[in-house]
């Protein structure tokens, strides 16, 4: 065995408990809690040596008795150097270090005196901190978002660490900025125009691109390769080059401030991968159970109704989500399209609020929980639908 | 019988297609082309509101007639530049009423007042007043008059159709000292952006393609930025760096990290001191960047995630047994296999932040040295007016988007031979 590795074991194992240990540290910080050191020397040093502990152990003690016993250690070695700390504060951090125990306690003499073992082992970690790390740095601003929607500005300019939710208040008063959001700032109604619009473009666009899907993938005509490859290089134009001229031309047809617009338009920029994601999927199901279909004296809209759309209901939903999400989130159009509030989609209305004088942040916020939730929640429903409709889109965004 | 069935076919196609095509060719296409149009054009956004002329009408009785009724038409031009020719002017009256005197310019004929108004300059105001009798001495009633609408009509000359051209506006574009920055900008935004998402994709990635506890929550989680809304996110970082109440920077307060406040979305330059040098660092800039690296980097992870995961086993197992160490691992074997994906992705994804408008516009609007060529077209065409201006720079970012769109097919064109 090496003394190197022996070294690099100690040395990384303690700087990713550590590590795990600051996150902790700031998300307690951010319950309120008065915390303003991460005591980096004494947690370190320390967990150097019951790195060493552990490995100089083995696997002579039963594993489980081993973790708890060194995570104990490690626990009660922290409340001492921290005070006046919380007690739940104490537990997390036996939890956190009970996992990374748990982690190291398979790691011997003899994993170390192998090939790469220190390379493997950091490797190991990193993925462990990367992933720790990677979900903070995600969740961390929707979690901001969801909590500063429960607070009250006072709250908020009095201690902006103090990210707790005082659930005590009883639910009328933690959801008072919702209440505000919808009465006073007309949320209801932009929800509802959101709705429409996000809707009515996914119904429209699968009502243009079904067909030409299908004439794309099916049938021979002449400029049908022509028009394939124009459609990939049409949806890479970017909505910023089409801004002016539409809205020149929409203020002079008065198409500006309507919600038929922008219906029009996010039709138009949707329809594009709408074709190219079908005439994929179409071009998958076997001619043959169309020729049964003519067999059997059905014209060409018989067979989309009756052959092809049954069978390809999995592809047709994830355009349907895709567009609905594309629709949902659109901001350039609607800031270019919408000025008067009573058209006001949901993204168009936050944007209004910030820019309108000194919105209270957390209507702000919970006006951008409401855009947000809906979303996130159909995301996480039909996640294995969106996956794919965003591959298949992923030339976007 | 044959070419018949293709024929209808072909026809049919045709059908299917139509409407689709009908509508991207006038949403995207067209107004792309109306782009070099409109670029070449002296243009303001209050040029835009079309010349109408207006008329206002008012009912006055007259003093112990009840018989007669004076109306006043208060007439005007609505453009304050351009002038309206040949304006007509039509209103309805009810029966039995008559105008005592009338001008040389209007008739009345059957109940219709019919007027010819002739040509209106721009802010052009008149007031044309005639008076009323009932032919059957009865009284008027004045609601009855003032429930018909006078309806006007004349032509003008839109700004957007005359043939009159003007390389002013590419000139201005070109000649203005900031287009160097402003190009520097966005290539800095665009590519350390792309850089940053992909690296952060490949990191990712790797992660998730090991086995580990709550692994498919983990990539749902992941690619939360991407299906957020923008406007949500963009204002959420905002109050999340705000110089004074921000929660970053009173965390680094806190644990003593950093001793004042920094404005990361308001400052333009940091001076950095790395092993003595002093170094600059455009600071909103990389706030920026940072935002959407974090936004982006879930669509590069997703792409390499399904890439990795076609990988075969065997290549690992082999060089574990010729003793391969981790590094070794993933730069001779994961990386080749990746660099495909990698390749389009940078492409698509370099097109796409090239022309990036919301997170840029809702984090910083363009100040403290954020503005690249998208913001550039919103600022030239709606906060300064210009719409001709705007429309040369969108001009400027289709032709660099075309030479970006060449080399993507022909890398794909590429791809294709090898495969």
């Amino acid at each position: 065995m090496k003394i190197k590795n022996i070294f690099t074991y100690c040395f990384i194992s303690s700087l990713f408990l550590f590590s795990l240990i600051c996150i902790w540290k700031i998300l307690v910080t951010l319950q309120g809690i008065e915390l303003t050191n991460f005591n980096f020397n004494k947690l370190f040093i320390f967990g150097i040596i019951l790195c060493a502990i552990s490995l100089l152990i083995g696997k002579k003690l039963n594993l489980n008795i081993k973790i708890i016993l060194l995570a104990l250690l490690f626990s009660i070695f922290d409340y001492f150097i921290s005070t006046n700390l919380p007690i739940w504060y104490s537990f997390g951090i036996f939890l956190i270090s009970l996992f990374f125990f748990n982690n190291i306690k398979d790691y011997d003499k003899n994993f170390l005196s192998k090939n790469h073992s220190s390379q493997k082992l950091f490797f190991n970690f990193l993925t462990l901190f990367g992933i720790t790390l990677f979900s903070f740095v995600i969740l961390f601003p929707f979690y901001m978002m969801l909590v500063t929607s429960f607070k009250t500005q006072t709250l908020l300019l009095l201690n902006p660490l103090d990210f707790s939710i005082n659930f005590a208040q009883g639910l009328p008063e933690l959801f008072k900025s919702y209440f505000i959001v919808f009465k006073d700032y007309n949320f209801g109604r932009y929800m509802l125009t959101s709705t429409i619009v996000s809707l009515g473009t996914v119904i429209i666009t699968l009502i243009f691109a079904i067909p030409a899907a299908y004439a794309v993938a099916r049938l021979n005509f002449f400029g049908k390769n022509f028009l394939s490859t124009s459609i990939l290089i049409i949806y890479l134009f970017p909505a910023i080059v089409l801004v002016i001229p539409l809205y020149t031309i929409f203020s002079q047809l008065g198409l500006r401030n309507s919600i038929e617009g922008l219906l029009i338009v996010y039709t138009a920029t949707t329809l594009p991968v709408a074709i190219y994601m079908l005439q994929g999927y179409f071009k998958s199901i076997p001619k043959e159970l169309e020729e049964a279909g003519i067999i059997d004296g059905q014209n060409w809209l018989g067979i989309i109704f009756k052959i092809i759309l049954p069978l390809s209901l999995p592809a047709i939903s994830s355009v349907a989500l895709y567009v609905f999400m594309i629709a949902w989130n659109e901001f350039l159009f609607s800031l270019m399209f919408l000025d008067r509030p009573n058209t006001f989609t949901l993204s168009r209305a936050i944007q209004f609020l910030n820019v309108g004088a000194e919105t209270p942040r957390q209507y702000l916020m919970a006006g951008s929980v409401v855009v947000t939730l809906p979303i996130l929640i159909i995301f996480v429903y039909f996640e294995k639908y969106l996956v794919s409709g965003l591959t298949a889109g992923s030339v976007k965004g | 019988m044959s070419s018949k069935l293709a024929k209808i076919e072909k026809r049919t196609a045709y059908l299917l297609i139509l409407p689709s095509v009908l509508l991207v060719f006038s949403i995207i296409l067209f107004p792309i082309f109306s782009n070099i149009w409109i670029s070449f054009k002296y243009v303001e956004l209050k040029d835009l509101r079309i010349p109408e002329p207006r008329a206002k009408k008012l009912v006055k009785s007259i003093k112990d007639n009840p018989n007669q009724i004076k109306i006043i038409y208060k007439l005007r031009n609505s453009s304050l530049t351009q002038e309206i020719t040949n304006v007509k002017f039509k209103d309805k009256y009810p029966d039995n009423i008559e105008p005592i005197s009338l001008n040389n310019k209007c008739q009345f004929k059957s109940n219709l007042l019919k007027c010819e108004l002739g040509n209106w300059p721009k802010k052009y105001r008149e007031n044309l007043e005639i008076i009323f009798q009932n032919t059957n001495n009865q009284e008027i009633s004045k609601k009855e008059l003032k429930s018909y609408k006078p309806k006007l009509s004349g032509k003008s000359q839109n700004i957007l159709l005359t043939y009159e051209f003007t390389l002013n506006n590419f000139k201005k574009v070109i000649k203005d000292k900031a287009f160097i920055d402003l190009l520097s900008t966005t290539f800095y935004y665009t590519f350390f952006g792309t850089i940053g998402a992909i690296v952060f994709g490949i990191l990712a990635a790797q992660m998730v393609n090991q086995k580990f506890f709550g692994r498919t929550f983990m990539r749902s989680v992941l690619l939360f930025p991407y299906v957020a809304p923008v406007v949500a996110l963009a204002y959420t970082w905002e109050l999340l760096l705000d110089p004074t109440s921000g929660t970053l920077n009173n965390l680094l307060i806190n644990y003593q990290i950093i001793d004042g406040p920094i404005n990361l979305l308001g400052q333009k330059y940091v001076t950095l001191n790395i092993l003595g040098f002093d170094f600059k660092l455009r600071l909103a800039l990389t706030t920026v960047i940072i935002f959407e690296i974090w936004r982006y980097f879930p669509l590069a992870f997703l792409f390499i995630l399904a890439r990795l995961q076609a990988v075969p086993k065997e290549l690992y197992e082999a060089a574990d047994v010729d003793g391969a160490n981790p590094i070794q691992k993933f730069l001779n074997i994961t990386l080749p296999q990746i660099l495909a994906v990698i390749s389009i992705l940078f492409m698509i994804r370099f097109i796409w932040n090239f022309n990036k408008f919301e997170d840029i516009f809702l984090l910083t609007g363009g100040a403290s040295g954020t503005r690249t060529l998208p913001i550039n077209v919103y600022q030239q065409g709606f906060s300064i007016g210009d719409i001709g201006m705007g429309s040369a720079v969108s001009i400027v970012i289709v032709v660099f988007l075309l030479i970006f769109m060449f080399i993507y097919f022909k890398l794909l064109g590429k791809r294709a031979d090898e495969n």
